[in-house]
């Protein structure tokens, strides 16, 4: 194992590979992210906008992600857009219920305070909505990058040519170089562990901490 | 008597809430409840009045009422003679210490409602409501750090930073131990008696509504109604085992339905 690591960054590929795979992984959880995040906080914000979504995002939340893998290729061809699209479906449906989930559960007595002091609607989002649902989006977004990572091994299986999933097929395509096939595994273990660490240190925001030391 | 009818302050004669013809009635799913049934009460600029009734009796959501949180189903609120419509920082509502922002430092909760006051001037208020309720020294905490106490002078201090003309104290000490309860009760009357603002107190506490108040509105069982008004004739601070004390205290007691000897 070690020495197939050792041949990876002499053939130069360890970096290009690793660069290629967290490459996808921020734009497709980037983009899950711009899109899930005011989507969900709106849809829980209106009672009605959530039941009339609830079905849909019950239905589709079952699927996995990888069951997107043909469609990604029909409509994105085999690429980076195919992989990205992907990571994006894995990610959307987690964070959009983590969001809906954040509002609905904001305590009433913070919105009341909130319109006690004479915010207007948009004061309101941003000094009380946002900072009241960031410690459990924080919770989502950790748990959603897990998700990502996951995602993209799978989705360089199939759908490109490069990165760490892309190693570990081709590796055992390529004449059965197991030796490749645990390196590629340890890099995905070792740097999933680090995404987790990174986001993490969110968690250590001081004034995003608050729900986990209220009692 | 008369020796105390002279040390009792003159009440303000101006009336600065009325509450005319207050129904509110709740519709849950196929669940009809009844929670106010004609309420009519009037509230003087300046004056002290505690909504005194058992759990559940529906006071809370007659405060909640009266600072624009819910809408009658029928009847309404007015205050300085305007009819009122939503909440306003004018009068601001005090929840029990969870209200307070755990997001926001000591400092950041003062300064909630002063977003828009020039930078200075919010700075030196601030200053002067964390000296007023005694948290000098926490100004950069956040309130999971606070005892339940400090917590809820902090709420009053945000509510008293904005300067409104009135205060609806939701059962404010209930949460606290029987200690601080004390305590907390001489602050908020040394406060009130320092800025003369319209407070209305719901408790279920009757020492505490005996302790506090002007006048205790005692209000029935759902769906409540006022049952009886009683104006405490005691001049501050208050012996609390004054004869007349006791026999006001017992008198609302029994209104209550509880009459027994303490």
């Amino acid at each position: 194992m070690v020495g197939g690591i050792a041949d990876l960054v002499r053939h130069g590929l360890l970096l290009k590979y690793v660069v290629a795979s967290l490459f996808r992984v921020t734009w497709g959880f980037v983009l899950a992210v711009i899109f899930a995040i005011p989507i969900g906080l709106t849809i829980g914000w209106y009672r009605r906008a959530q039941m009339a979504f609830n079905p849909i995002i019950q239905i589709l939340r079952p699927i996995s992600p990888l069951a997107w893998i043909p469609i990604a290729i029909l409509w994105f061809g085999v690429g980076d857009l195919a992989a990205i699209f992907l990571i994006f479906m894995g990610c959307f449906l987690p964070l959009l219920l983590t969001a809906i989930n954040a509002v609905q559960s904001i305590p009433l007595v913070y919105i009341n305070a909130g319109r006690n002091f004479g915010l207007r609607p948009a004061e309101l989002v941003y000094r009380v909505l946002y900072p009241a649902v960031i410690p459990k989006l924080i919770v989502g977004l950790r748990i959603t990058l897990g998700i990502a990572w996951l995602v993209v091994v799978a989705a360089e299986m199939i759908a490109v040519s490069s990165g760490l999933g892309f190693l570990i097929v081709d590796a055992r395509n390529a004449g059965n170089r197991y030796d490749l096939v645990v390196a590629g595994m340890v890099l995905i273990g070792i740097i999933g562990l680090l995404l987790d660490v990174g986001i993490r240190s969110l968690e250590r925001v001081k004034s995003f901490r608050w729900s986990y030391s209220e009692d | 008597m008369p020796l105390m009818e002279t040390l009792v302050k003159p009440v303000a004669l101006k009336t600065k809430l009325c509450a005319e013809r207050v129904d509110m009635v709740f519709h849950r799913d196929t669940k009809t409840t009844e929670v106010l049934n004609d309420i009519n009460l009037e509230v003087s600029d300046g004056e002290f009045v505690c909504l005194l009734g058992p759990s559940g009796c529906g006071k809370s959501t007659l405060l909640s009422i009266m600072a624009g949180f819910l809408t009658p189903t029928s009847g309404h609120i007015r205050i300085d003679g305007e009819v009122v419509r939503g909440p306003d920082p004018r009068r601001i509502f005090v929840f029990q210490e969870r209200g307070v922002f755990p997001w926001l430092t000591v400092e950041g909760n003062i300064g909630f409602g002063l977003f828009r006051l020039p930078r200075p001037e919010r700075e030196q208020r601030i200053a002067y409501y964390v000296k007023m309720v005694g948290l000098q020294g926490f100004e950069k905490t956040y309130p999971p750090e606070l005892s339940g106490g400090m917590k809820q002078r902090l709420e009053v201090a945000r509510a008293l930073a904005v300067n409104p003309d009135m205060l609806f104290l939701d059962e404010p000490f209930g949460a606290l131990d029987s200690i601080t309860r004390l305590i907390m009760r001489g602050e908020l009357l040394r406060i009130w008696e320092a800025e003369r603002k319209t407070i209305i107190f719901v408790t279920h506490d009757i020492d505490e509504a005996v302790q506090l108040a002007d006048r205790v509105v005692v209000m029935s069982a759902r769906p409540a109604s006022v049952q009886q008004i009683v104006s405490i004739d005691i001049p501050h601070p208050r012996d609390i085992s004054s004869p007349r004390y006791l026999e006001l205290r017992d008198g609302i007691f029994k209104q209550i339905g509880l009459a027994h000897r303490v």
